[in-house]
Parts: C-alpha cells; structure tokens; sequence
C-alpha cells in the first residue's frame, strides 16, 4: 500500500518536472502578477510594501487555482484513473498522495520563491520570514481544496473556468488568516502566534476535507 | 410509528406520487403566502410606524430580514436533500437540490440589493465591508458556483452527486468563513459601523416582520415546488426524447441492409 502511493506520488512529481507539468509554469505566473500590481497601483514603494503580504498571498492562491483544473483530468482521459480507482490502495490515499505531490510541485516552490518576489514590492525584511512560513503553512490547504474542485471537474470538457468559481470561495478562510498572520508580524495589536495557529487549523481540516470530498467525487464520477 | 414515518417518506420519494400531493398542497400554500404578503405588506406600509431614527427607510427593512433568512433556510434545505443524495439515493433529492438553488441565490441577491438600498441613505454609501454583508456575498458566490456546476454537468443523476458533495463541502465552510469574516472585519475596522434597529425591537415593527416572514417562507415554498415540478416534467421529458432517438436508431438501422 505504501509502494503504491509512493508510486503515484513519484509518478506526478516526474509528470510535473517534465516539459508543460505545470510546476514551472505557476512560478512564472506567481511572477507575472507581482509585477502587474505595480503597473496597476503605480510605483509608490510605501504603498506596495504595505501590501506587500496581501499582494504575495493574492499571486499565489491565483498560480495555485490556475493549473488545477489539470489535476485529475489527464489521468481521467488516458485512463489511469480507472487504475487508480481499481487498486487495493484506497481512492483516499492516492487522492492524498496526488494533492501531496501537487503542493510539493507548486506550493512549494512558491512559498520558497515568496522572499525574491517580496524584493519587487519592497517587502520589509522583518515581514519576509512570516510571509514563507504562512504560505508554507496556508499552501497545502489551496492544493487540497482545489483536489476537490478538481475532482468535481475532472469529466467535464471545459472545467478551466468553472474551477476557480467553485474553489475560489472557499478559499476565503486561508487568505484571511493568511495574510493578517503576515500582517501581524508586521506590528499591531494582533500577535503572530493567533492568526497563524488558527491558518494551521484551517490547513489541517482542508486536507481532511478536500482528500474525503475528491475521493467522494471520483467514486460518484463512473 | 417510526415504519409509518418511514413508509410515508418512502411514498413521498415516488415521483408520480409527489406531483400528486404538490398539486394538492400548492393552491393552499400560494393562497396562503398571497394572504400573509397582503396582510404583511400592509402593515408594513400603513400601520407600522417609521423609525424615529431611520425614518421611512426602516421599512426597507421588512423585505431585507426575511430574505437573509431564506437565503440561509434554502442552504439547509439543499444540504439536507445533498445528504438525501448521497446516503439513501432518494429519486427526489437532488430534484429538490436542483431547485433550491436558483430560489436562494435570489434571496440572497435580494437581500444584498435591499441592504445596499438602506445603506445608502443610512450609511451614506452601497457597500461597506461589514462582516455581515461579506458573509452574505460569499454565500452568494457559493451559490453561483453550484448553479455553474448544475450546467456544466448534463447527465441529471451524476450531476446530483456531484453537487451534492460541493453542497455539503460548503456547508461545513460556511461557518468557517463566518467566524474568518469576523475577525477580519473586526482587525480592519473597529465598530464604525451602525447596527441595525435598537436593543429591542417594538411590536408595532416586529408583528408585521414575522407576517411577512412567514409569508415569504410560503412563497419560497411555493417556488421550490413549482420548480421541483418543472424538473421531473423536465427528466420525463428528457427521457423520452432518448428512448424516441433510440427508437428512430434502431429503425434505421434495420433499414439499412433492406
């Protein structure tokens, strides 16, 4: 059991290391939006480093939601779900191991790349390390809530746009805590420690959620 | 007197049956809903009387109360018809998912637009951030979305599934983005916000709320009938047309080698 859900978490790390994977790519969306926001806002360094933490937040669960619509539907099309649904491994573990090697493949390297981004919008230095822990900590609740909207989608021919409108919502709870936890290290009333705490909550109930509710989905999808 | 309940339930769950009983139950439930609107309506604009503070505004107030109301009743009813979906394979659940939907994305619209028509004068703009008004607009969003995925889904029985899970998913989330649309609201901005009404609420203003809420609740009622109908009408319809196309393949293909 466990050989089968390394396998499959091999399996989707060497498909998104590979040309067009995706991992890349939601890097280089992360980036494109960051620099928009200047061209929106004007070149006011104050200001953007004010919302600096917002801005990184919001660039980041957009690069999240992008490729997401992805997750299931190459492996709905070539067939490999059915091997999938078919093995001794529950549909919930190789749900968990797919979310696990999408977060390892963009959430990742998007909390790692936040600090050089941050540079962009003149993030203050004390602010940089609270903004990685919190995406680090808030990442992996995008990647499995999007599991499950990603499972929802994953027979339709045109789920790009549909994606977004139905996990967008629920990803309100993570860029609230998100975001006021890298606030808070900034200074004011609030302490670090609370916001942050209850985003590791919300993470850890997500995972749970999002795991049960795609494995529901593609169980109900044949 | 639990396999009488049961044996009841079941007999509802017949769609031939069901359209029977809601063909009965509707002339009542509309006449009803079109005496309490009246009644309630005309409490509400001639007798009670306008707020010392909020003026005639207050009276926005009437229609904004109970759709806020609905707008959450009709959440429920289409979880508990997810459940419905899910465990027991009810034949009428994910009718009464389906229609529900539409009903409480409006009610929630209504509620938004009655709400931003009161804040104008009273607060002096459409919108404000306020928890309240936020939680409401995300639940509007979640409706959107799960009236998105009922039409991208065309096959009815696997769409009901489907929903049904993204319902129950966002049943779980609603108090989560309540109590984060909390905190976020109250680290932003401190209590610069009206509240609505006083501490209590005079029985002059409260009698023809509850009137007209009921009222309301009747007519949501009589909506969510009246769609689940069209939508049985609307699978017959749809199987019938299949089997017809199977039909006329079938012929055709017979003819072929003739």
């Amino acid at each position: 059991m466990t050989g089968a859900f390394l396998a499959i978490l091999k399996r989707d790390l060497a498909l998104a290391a590979r040309a067009g994977g995706g991992g890349e790519l939601a890097l280089v969306f992360f980036l494109t939006i960051v620099v928009l926001v200047p061209f929106a806002l004007g070149p006011d360094l104050n200001l953007l480093s004010r919302i600096g933490p917002a801005i990184l937040w919001l660039g980041a669960l957009l690069s999240m939601l992008i490729g997401l619509d992805r997750l299931f539907q190459g492996d709905e099309e070539d067939g490999s779900l059915d091997l999938i649904r078919a093995s001794v491994l529950p549909l919930e573990l190789a749900v968990l191991a797919k979310g696990l090697a999408h977060w390892l493949a963009t959430g990742l390297p998007l909390a790692l790349a936040a600090p050089l981004l941050g540079l962009l919008v003149a993030l203050p230095s004390e602010a940089i390390l609270p903004v990685v822990a919190t995406l680090l900590v808030g990442t992996p609740a995008l990647s499995f809530i999007g599991a499950g909207g990603a499972a929802l989608t994953a027979g339709l021919r045109r789920g790009g746009l549909i994606l977004p409108v139905l996990v967008a919502p629920l990803t309100v709870p993570v860029l609230i805590f998100g975001v006021s936890a890298a606030n808070a290290a900034l200074g004011g009333t609030v302490p670090f420690r609370t916001p942050f705490l209850i985003l590791c909550a919300i993470s850890l109930v997500a995972i749970v959620i999002g795991t049960l509710a795609a494995a529901a989905a593609l169980r109900q999808s044949d | 007197m639990y396999r009488g309940d049961m044996a009841s339930l079941i007999d509802l769950a017949n769609p031939t049956r069901f359209m029977r009983l809601s063909v009965v139950v509707l002339p009542w439930l509309t006449g009803m809903a079109v005496l309490l609107l009246a009644v309630g309506f005309y409490l509400a604009w001639f007798v009670a009387p306008a707020d010392y503070q909020q003026g005639e505004t207050i009276r926005i107030m009437f229609v904004h109360v109970p759709a806020a109301w609905l707008a959450l009743m009709f959440y429920t009813v289409m979880s508990i018809a997810a459940l419905g979906t899910l465990v027991w394979r009810h034949p009428l659940a994910d009718v009464a998912q389906k229609a529900a939907a539409p009903i409480g994305a409006c009610f929630a619209l209504i509620c938004l637009l009655t709400g931003a028509f009161w804040g104008k004068p009273m607060w002096g703009t459409y919108w404000v951030w306020d928890a309240r008004l936020t939680s409401v607009l995300v639940l509007l969003l979640i409706y959107l979305g799960i009236i998105a995925l009922w039409r991208a889904l065309d096959e009815p029985s696997r769409a009901g599934r489907m929903v049904a899970i993204l319902t129950l998913v966002g049943f779980v989330n609603v108090p989560i983005i309540k109590f984060s649309v909390d905190w976020w609201n109250t680290l932003h901005q401190p209590a610069s916000v009206l509240r609505m009404g006083g501490p209590t609420i005079h029985p002059s203003m409260l009698w023809p709320l509850l009137i007209l809420a009921v009222g309301f609740t009747c007519l949501a009622l009589v909506l969510h009938l009246v769609a689940m109908r069209a939508e049985i009408m609307r699978r017959r319809v749809r199987t019938l047309t299949i089997l017809e196309a199977e039909r006329l393949d079938r012929l055709a293909a017979q003819g072929v080698p003739a």
